[in-house]
């Protein structure tokens, strides 16, 4: 603090300069005119030097000041702020769990979804190819059987279905006509029908399998080859890579049968 | 008027630099810029008076750069560093006006 003291001038006397309650104006002025005067003293380059320093320091201070941000802030506002955060954080990060666990809820529904549509789309397949909704491929034989004398009957013919489904052919088609689970023959005059289409001679026999086993099980002594045989018709077996099978059956919807509902639970023994 | 000129010098350096204060300066420098003020009021009512003394600036100036930032320090110490703060502020600040006024009626007599 700028204590004033007794100032000794050179060249006065000694002692404390009293000041005059009413100094003229220009006593004044005169001393300020007299200190712009540069007085290089050593004192007087050390307060050059602090005045220095303090406008360099106010300069800073309030550039620091403007830049504003934390760095400004007391300790117990930067602890509140700190708080603030931690508070924050704590939320955001609940905030991060929760939705961490739905997503992972979503992902593994969306999983089972994907699962579920695939079996549906499995069962689908056999289902449609069953139900002879759908055009089938594999591999499989060709039965042709050549009745020039019309001595073949739907029965026969249905003893050619029998076997092949007991050699285990999956589908089946007899001309144009897709053999499904309700497929019946029947004799019309000299001709037969299946499904209500009549079968034109020869009869073309196709059936998904597997080649060897079909064919044998027509080749079997007393067989259907060696029956068409007997009945006066021949009959011929080609064992193919590929048999293409694309008559379809167009279901129809059950009048009377329902299905029966099943339990969900199981019943337990007791 | 040189001290005048190193203050100007001074401010214009700060702002052509740029610096960053250090953090451990940063409670004290506000405060000791306020008590240099003081002393630099101090100093310019005391040239008016005629009874001003370079080495009698130069001590006031650091000591109450010094005191205050010891002020402060303690204050940071105990837990009431803020509160002292203002404290200090407002004293100098009262100085400061006091010094101002003082030098507003050597100037102008009024």
């Amino acid at each position: 603090m700028a204590v004033r003291r007794p100032r000794r001038r050179p060249g006065s006397k000694a002692g404390v300069v009293t000041r005059e309650p009413e100094e003229p104006r220009e006593v004044t002025w005169r001393r300020l005119r007299r200190m712009f005067g540069a007085r290089a003293t050593r004192a007087n380059v050390l307060a050059t030097v602090l005045t220095l320093a303090l406008g360099f320091a106010i300069a800073t201070q309030i550039q620091q000041n403007q830049e504003g941000g934390l760095a400004t802030l007391r300790q117990d506002e930067l602890v509140r702020v700190l708080d603030d955060v931690t508070q924050r954080s704590s939320r955001l990060d609940a905030q991060v769990r929760e939705l961490e666990v739905q997503r992972n809820a979503l992902q593994s529904g969306a999983d089972r979804a994907k699962a579920a549509t695939e079996q549906a789309q499995e069962r689908l397949d056999s289902l449609a190819i069953l139900a002879g909704t759908v055009k089938a491929t594999g591999p499989g034989i060709r039965v042709t059987i050549a009745d020039s004398s019309g001595a073949v009957r739907a029965s026969a013919l249905l003893d050619v279905l029998q076997e092949l489904r007991d050699a285990g052919a999956e589908v089946v088609q007899f001309g144009t006509v897709r053999i499904v689970a309700g497929s019946y023959f029947t004799d019309a005059g000299t001709s037969i029908t299946a499904d209500g289409q009549s079968l034109s001679r020869p009869y073309v026999i196709l059936a998904i399998g597997d080649p060897q086993t079909l064919a044998s099980a027509m080749n079997i002594p007393g067989g259907i080859v060696d029956s068409m045989k007997r009945l006066g018709a021949s009959a011929s077996v080609d064992q193919l890579s590929t048999v293409t099978i694309d008559a379809l059956h167009t279901p129809k919807t059950p009048r009377y049968a329902q299905p029966v509902p099943e339990p969900t639970v199981a019943p337990t023994g007791g | 008027m040189i001290p005048a000129i190193g203050l100007f010098v001074g401010v214009v350096l700060g702002l052509l630099l740029h610096p960053s204060v250090p953090l451990w300066l940063q409670p004290y420098l506000p405060i000791a810029v306020i008590a240099a003020l003081d002393a630099v009021f101090g100093g310019v009512r005391a040239v008016l008076d005629g009874i001003f003394v370079d080495k009698v600036f130069v001590v006031s100036f650091l000591s109450n750069v010094l005191v205050a930032a010891f002020i402060v320090f303690l204050g940071d110490q105990l837990g009431v560093g803020s509160q002292l703060s203002t404290g200090v502020v407002v004293v100098l600040g009262i100085r400061i006006f006091s010094n101002v006024a003082a030098i507003r009626r050597h100037l102008f007599k009024a």
